[in-house]
């Protein structure tokens, strides 16, 4: 990996005061069954589409934070969020229906981690409340990248079940109560290692996990003891063997630390293959499990790499390789 | 992974494709062949049974037609993906994968209306069989009209 310069982040007043997390059935049927605030019985919501459920989805879930903080609509100053569909449909609409001021973002998986950062940044200069959010649907982005639903065709043993659920997380530049906060984030760059093949999104986005980690151990001159856990957002079980190799070349051995949020989501019986993708895994599993994990204090210190594979279905078709990027968190309890 | 060797953005691709769990291919034909077998003995079935009213020809239309009726209907009630996940080319290649390929963008894209969703999606993944089916069969008429038959 080249290491050019630093592109680590510090902040001193990102408190995240709530998480709030909506899930699909299947998600609610895995590893984290009863941890998430609204599991759905039904992936369409009670809407006639499943982009209209996807949307319903993002509105509970940032309503959903924000009243589990405390706080009314009106004391949100951003909204940041974003989804996998084209022109981020899902975020946009629901933030129709908030007071606050609304920055979509897109970075396919790793938008989560993104919006942390991106909040973080306007606390530390001067807003006091925001709202970072992401999620996906299994059913509208199987449609937008792969093949109808029902269509019958065999899996790839490398693929992924993109995950159904959106989590949102209240960040505030005050607490009156000691809460975890987002102390350090490296930003991604983009790295492609010229993986074609858009089943295997683990190996196209292992190389850049790789990258971002190392500059954030480099950066802030520590090492994978220094945290309880590292998590990535969807790697997979492939991805995380490879990042696990990675790292190791690079002088760093997170094999103790490292769990993937995607393949912690299901169980082997739930057929995903190499367990969970999309926005909502990082999104998902920070918001429900590792939030409250910190808050007990069984984990003092954590990483959240967000990992996304930046291709889109037309630069599969033409020929093109797979881009990466991941984005970290350092989270402190 | 071994010391020796360095893994790099030039050999990337090769250290994954070593890494990757492989489909078993002697699980899937087997699971091809079972169920595309069955598929066309179910077919023959038919074709035996309408031959008791109707001539060849008619009788194996007939048979086809039924088939296409039976995968579109096991699509719309979410079993052929099923079948087809683990089935794979066993139940595309034969004429119920193609009632399928048609039926499962119709029913997927109906949210977007019959004209934008239905009509124009609807040969989505059926599309480009049809269009290359015709354009070989053309070349094909044409070589053997040159050549001759």
């Amino acid at each position: 990996m080249d290491y050019y310069k630093k592109r680590t982040l510090s902040f001193d007043n990102s408190h995240i005061l709530e998480g709030y997390t909506v899930a699909g059935p299947k998600e609610n049927d895995g590893r984290y069954k009863g941890f998430f605030d609204l599991a759905l019985e039904d992936d369409m919501f009670g809407q006639n589409t499943f982009e209209r459920a996807e949307r319903k989805m993002f509105e509970h879930a940032i309503d959903g934070a924000i009243a589990k903080a405390n706080l009314v609509s009106g004391d949100i100053d951003a909204v940041i969020a974003g989804d996998l569909l084209n022109q981020i449909v899902s975020a946009s609409y629901a933030a129709r229906k908030q007071h606050a001021g609304f920055v979509g973002i897109y970075n396919a998986c790793a938008t989560f981690v993104e919006s942390l950062i991106v909040g973080s940044c306007m606390l530390s200069n001067g807003l006091e409340n925001v709202v970072c959010s992401a999620g996906s649907h299994f059913s509208t982005a199987e449609r937008q990248y792969r093949y109808p639903l029902e269509l019958g065709v065999l899996r790839s043993p490398v693929t992924q079940w993109t995950a159904t659920g959106v989590g949102a997380t209240v960040l505030s530049n005050k607490s009156e109560i000691a809460v975890p906060k987002v102390t350090r984030a490296t930003i991604g760059r983009v790295v492609d290692y010229g993986i074609m093949d858009a089943n295997n999104m683990g190996a196209a986005m292992a190389p850049s996990a790789c990258d971002t980690l190392v500059t954030f151990f480099k950066d802030t001159n520590t090492s994978p003891s220094d945290f309880d856990v590292i998590y990535t957002g969807d790697l997979g079980k492939l991805g995380s063997d490879i990042l696990m190799d990675l790292t190791r070349q690079e002088g760093y051995d997170v094999s103790a630390q490292l769990h993937d949020c995607g393949a912690s989501l299901y169980w082997d019986e739930q057929q995903t293959y190499q367990g969970g993708s999309g926005a909502a895994c990082s999104a998902l599993v920070f918001n429900s499990v590792l939030l409250g994990r910190l808050r007990r204090g069984e984990y003092k210190r954590i990483l959240l790499a967000g990992t996304g594979a930046l291709m889109s279905p037309t630069t599969s078709f033409q020929g093109d390789s797979i881009p990466a990027i991941t984005h970290l968190v350092e989270v402190t309890a | 992974m071994e010391a020796t060797r360095e893994i790099t953005k030039d050999n990337y691709k090769s250290y994954v494709f070593e890494k990757m769990p492989k489909s078993s291919h002697w699980k899937n034909m087997f699971w091809a062949f079972v169920i595309g077998g069955t598929i066309c003995i179910i077919g023959q079935a038919f074709i035996q049974f309408y031959l008791l009213w109707f001539n060849d020809q008619d009788a194996s239309v007939l048979a086809s037609g039924t088939l296409v009726l039976i995968a579109a209907l096991m699509t719309g009630f979410g079993v052929y993906d099923n079948i087809g996940r683990f089935a794979g080319a066993g139940s595309t290649i034969p004429i119920t994968g193609f009632s399928n390929a048609v039926v499962s963008p119709a029913l997927e894209f109906r949210a977007e209306g019959y004209i934008y969703g239905v009509g124009a999606k609807m040969f989505l993944v059926a599309g480009p069989v049809i269009v290359n089916g015709v354009t070989i069969s053309v070349i094909v008429a044409l070589l053997t009209l040159v050549f001759g038959g």
